[in-house]
């Protein structure tokens, strides 16, 4: 077993209404960020898994995505893993 | 266009509908059209298997003002100018999908209903149904149900100061997410949800418009299935920070400038849709919005989206022309976006257009008027069996277990505190809680004024499934005798009808039964349906959730500081009110202890409504003649869990060893027979005579104080039976 | 002496703020977030609770930057009174007129209860009348409360008395369970150097009648008013 580190993004879907992604631009309009056309907010999460392999290791992270780390009805997930030094 | 059965079922309408809408059109809809029409006739908006029913409601009486179905909510006279409106509306099917955002945009469209009308929201209530909390499923809904009530309420600075909460196998899957709000304020700040004024311009603030939740009015109108994950639609997220902008100018409007609007609605089920069209028909106007002046979130909309989107925190406002710029400088200084979308028409049509094209032009009259099914139903054909079952026939309890059949109960998922839930939630915003979360009713007061409001929710399902008439009856009298417990007298009901599927007739029966027994109680203990909403196709694939028409009643106490508690004080003698200690096996039926022991349910719950309400009118009585120091209503767990929740109220135990608990123990101590009050007392025996005088029951049952619970031959230390009380629901959600 | 509540969007303890005031006779006025404002020296001004701009991102972060904000960190600077409570706070740890930060409460919950406040420092307007060998019932209503800051700054606050409560159990004895959302030495409450800002978590414009439940909250706005008196 190696261990990997997978970066996890979770997101609202696009057409998902995301209010504090238009309260943090109006936010920067009013600081005199006139350019900020958009802004979406979600959530980043790192995960330390053992795993035999890269393949198997992207099987268990797409699965705690589905079950737990975000809701499909509303979000979208994307991750990365890359195997690290394992940790104790 | 040629409409085929896929595009018939898009917009959740039968063909016979269909054919119908031609003879009315003499012509075939466009497709925004029929989209505006399925939305409109959907059961969500359109109520079409449930509106035949509605007529048994009583809908008058001393207290009304706005009756049900005239605005967005009923009104109430609270006397001396002052008003209450409230309301009940589910949110089930979106909690069951996404349960923190479901249940916030629950909360906050019930909110906009309220404050629709001009009343500033001074309370929320919830009445929540789960599946059984040992399943991890049912524990994930049920804690972002609990998330999203707090996110959203706690972010407008709105109390929510009560509910209920049960649990039953019924509701697996399918959790039952009521949201009720209070609105209070002057009767001359009350506003109309009506488009008057021909050649007003129609106003449309707050979100900008997205394809949120397109078609979910007929979403809500057809049952969940394993295919509903593909056909999700998009679940809408909630901004409570843009509502509580809202609620504030529209309530400042409302108080500092009437004069400048002719009506303020809401924008809920089937969005713009059904509020403009609503809004017309009250005042027998038209409309005429072209869709390309709204505002949008998302690019490329359809006229057919724009008209339907569900997108939340949107209000329509009717200005008079002459203060149009007043009402867009208003709602500026408040930071909201507000734009002209339309005006008022003569022509009784609604005239949708895209810049310069028309691509939709109906009578509002159509759109208003949905077929209606009034509901065939078939009595369960198991039913009769179940209702004549001999509950004496079970063995009675060991009065040696009686203590340990407590202590069980108390840490049931029905019976253990609140806490856990109520603690998310901010009860206190505003300055006006007077009974907190935990008790019976729930109380806020007035300010500048004596009075206060108290109110709560009921419905045990599980009685409704043995016998529909009386569960609902039942679920009305509980509700009363809760906010007669808090020293109020009921004035009016709001309700929320969660059946199953209505096409079925069993459900159609229950239906049917459920709202003859609802509107009897209402009829007998004077609390007329002044509002409330319907949600039926609850159905799992196990079958349909149990009957749940959730009653919520609101009562007036004319001096606040006079609300009572469940708390007595030590010293105090408990009395029981309504009935005699000993009661017969059949007051088991459907009760929590039943339900735990033996895993099924069965018997017939009974209910006299005229004792009923000649129990409440005494204790209201007692009470104002300064007998009381405490009142609490018999439900959920009998006289033993009554009596265990006053002591743990008051931090004191009780000696009530020496009862006389007659031929069934487990019936005296864990019976659900309706009609039946603890008081707290320190004038024991005025009162015993007092109700002596009444042909009342009453029976001195002990005297609070010790550090023992004492009920018959049961003998518990209070702190352990508090500890299985307030650690229940704990334990049970500390599995994730 | 006058009182002025800052209402930004999304507060909502302005009302419950004004209404307190003036249960202990302080007449108080709303100002609106981008209204161009100035205080009297002697003015006392609240920030008080609620979600400004949603307490997205992060709480009070965008509300620091909220036009009125600058004439309050005018007056702070000049010796004026200011109080921040619950949200009030998080904006004035974000301005940078209080040090440290509100996190997530331990629990990740939000929390609404009675707390109890031992008094700790008494060297402010708003805790001088106050007395120390007693709990003060204030009630907590935030998901953002858990006071956090580096260990040197959490030193200087605790060496210099600028920790104005503690939370603690009803009879004063400051517990890890009487803790409500985990605040590094159960910190319910903080001034800044001169004494002339407190921010706090728990909200005393609760705790103004006996009807709601009590009024320990009013001692802090008589605590205020001798203090003011007193230099007259």
């Amino acid at each position: 077993m190696a261990t990997y580190l997978a970066h996890v993004n979770v997101m609202l879907r696009p057409l998902i209404n995301d209010p504090q992604g238009l309260v943090v631009r109006d936010g920067l309009h009013s600081l005199g960020f006139e350019g900020v056309s958009a802004v979406r907010v979600g959530k980043r999460i790192d995960i330390t898994v053992a795993a035999a392999s890269v393949p198997e290791a992207e099987a268990a992270v797409r699965d705690m995505c589905a079950k737990l780390l975000a809701n499909p009805v509303i979000e979208d997930f994307e991750f990365e893993v890359t195997e690290v030094a394992a940790v104790d | 266009m040629s409409v085929d059965d896929l595009a018939l079922q898009q917009v959740a309408m039968t063909r016979p509908e269909y054919e119908r809408l031609l003879d009315l059109l003499d012509r075939e809809p466009t497709e925004v059209e029929l989209g505006m029409v399925g939305a409109l006739w959907s059961e969500h908006c359109g109520y079409k298997h449930s509106r035949p029913l509605f007529k048994h409601f009583p809908s008058t009486g001393e207290y009304v003002l706005t009756k049900a179905g005239e605005e967005n909510a009923g009104a109430i006279d609270l006397g001396d100018g002052w008003v209450a409106v409230f309301k009940m509306e589910s949110h089930n099917h979106p909690s069951a999908l996404e349960p923190y955002e479901g249940a916030a945009t629950g909360v906050g469209g019930i909110l906009r209903d309220i404050f629709a009308m001009g009343m500033r929201p001074v309370a929320l209530l919830d009445s929540l149904r789960f599946g059984p909390l040992s399943d991890q499923r049912n524990r994930r809904l049920f804690r972002g149900v609990v998330e999203g009530i707090g996110g959203y309420g706690n972010c407008v600075g709105v109390p929510t100061v009560g509910g209920e909460v049960q649990m039953h196998p019924s509701y697996s899957g399918n959790p039952l997410v009521n949201a009720m709000a209070i609105g209070i304020g002057r009767r001359e700040h009350l506003l109309s949800a009506s488009a008057r004024g021909v050649g007003n311009p129609l106003v449309l603030v707050g979100a900008d418009t997205g394809v949120d939740g397109i078609h979910g009015a007929t979403f809500a109108s057809v049952e969940l299935s394993e295919g509903s994950d593909a056909h999700r639609p998009a679940v809408q997220v909630g901004n409570p920070f843009l509502e509580k902008l809202l609620m504030e100018a529209c309530c400042e409007l409302a108080e500092q400038h009437k004069d400048w609007i002719e009506g303020l609605q809401d924008l809920g089920a089937a969005g713009l849709t059904s509020s403009a069209v609503e809004a017309a028909s009250r005042a027998g106007t038209g409309i005429d919005i072209d869709v390309a002046l709204v505002p949008r979130r998302a690019q490329h909309m359809t006229p057919y989206q724009v008209m339907l989107s569900e997108s939340q925190e949107r209000m329509l406002v009717i200005p008079k022309k002459e203060h149009l710029e007043d009402v867009l400088a208003h709602f500026r200084r408040w930071e909201i976006r507000a734009d002209v979308i339309g005006t008022v028409t003569d022509d009784q049509m609604a005239t949708i257009r895209d810049g310069d094209q028309v691509v939709a032009r109906m009578p509002v009259g159509v759109l208003v008027d949905p077929p209606q099914y009034p509901p065939e139903g078939v009595r369960p054909a198991d039913l009769d069996a179940l209702q004549a079952e001999d509950l004496a026939a079970q063995p009675d309890l060991d009065p040696s277990e009686a203590g340990a059949a407590l202590l069980r109960l108390l840490a049931t998922e029905n019976i253990a505190s609140r806490r856990w839930i109520y603690r998310q939630f901010d009860h206190q915003v505003q300055n006006n809680t007077v009974v907190r979360p935990g008790g019976d009713a729930a109380l806020i007061r007035i300010k500048d004024s004596t009075k206060g409001v108290a109110a709560s929710t009921d419905c045990n399902g599980r009685m409704l499934a043995l016998d529909p008439r009386t569960g609902a009856a039942m679920a009305v009298a509980e509700a009363c005798r809760n906010v007669v417990a808090t020293g109020a007298q009921p004035a009016a009901l709001t309700d929320c009808l969660n059946f199953g599927n209505p096409e079925k007739p069993e459900v159609a029966w229950q239906m049917e039964e459920a709202i003859l027994g609802l509107s009897a109680a209402a009829r007998v203990l004077e609390t007329p349906v002044i509002s409330g909403n319907a949600s039926l196709y609850n159905e799992a694939p196990d079958g349909p959730i149990l009957p749940t028409p959730s009653i919520g009643v609101v009562g007036l106490i004319e001096d606040a500081s006079r609300a009572l508690t469940i708390a007595p004080a030590a010293g105090d003698t408990v009395v029981l009110l309504g009935a005699q200690v000993a009661q017969p096996a059949s007051t088991l039926a459907g009760s929590e202890y039943q339900w735990t022991t033996q895993g099924r349910i069965a018997g017939m719950p009974r209910l006299d409504l005229d004792h009923e309400l000649r129990v409440q009118r005494f204790v209201l009585d007692a009470h104002g003649r300064g007998l009381l120091t405490a009142a609490h209503d018999l439900s959920d767990g009998g006289l033993a869990v009554a009596l265990a929740e006053m002591c743990f109220a008051a931090d004191a135990g009780i000696d009530a060893s020496d009862i006389a608990e007659g031929e069934r123990l487990d019936a005296a101590l864990f019976g659900e027979a309706p009609s039946r009050f603890l008081v707290g007392t320190s004038n024991a025996r005025v009162l015993l005579d007092l109700a002596a005088g009444h042909g009342i029951p009453a029976v001195a049952v002990g005297v609070v104080g010790g550090d023992r619970l004492r009920l018959g031959p049961i003998d518990v230390a209070l702190e352990d039976a508090a500890r299985e009380w307030s650690e229940g629901l704990d334990r049970m959600l500390a599995e994730i | 002496m006058r009182a002025t509540v800052v209402v930004f969007p999304g507060t909502w303890s302005d009302n419950d703020s004004v209404w307190a005031l003036a249960q202990c006779g302080i007449e108080a006025r709303k100002v609106w977030h981008r209204d161009e404002v100035s205080f009297a020296p002697d003015e006392l001004v609240v920030l008080p609770g609620g979600y400004s701009y949603g307490d997205y991102l992060r709480t009070g972060a965008i509300a620091r930057f909220s036009p009125i904000m600058e004439p309050v960190a005018r007056h702070a600077e000049a010796g004026g009174l200011v109080i921040g409570i619950c949200n009030g706070f998080q904006i004035l740890c974000e301005s940078g007129l209080l040090p440290g930060v509100l996190m997530r409460n331990g629990s990740l919950q939000f929390r609404c209860q009675d707390a109890y406040l031992a008094p700790v420092s008494q060297a402010s307007p708003f805790t001088a009348h106050l007395d120390t060998s007693r709990a003060y019932m204030i009630p907590v209503s935030h998901g953002d409360g858990r006071y956090v800051a580096d260990e040197s700054t959490i030193a200087m606050l605790e060496d210099t008395g600028r920790v104005a409560f503690r939370y603690a159990e009803p009879d004063g004895r400051v517990t890890p369970d009487a803790n409500p959302n985990g605040s590094v030495n159960n910190i319910a409450g903080i001034l800044n150097e001169r004494g002339n800002v407190l921010g706090m978590m728990p909200h005393p414009e609760r705790a103004c009648e006996p009807l709601l439940g009590g009024e320990d909250g009013n001692a802090i706005w008589r605590s205020v008013l001798e203090s003011v008196g007193a230099k007259v």
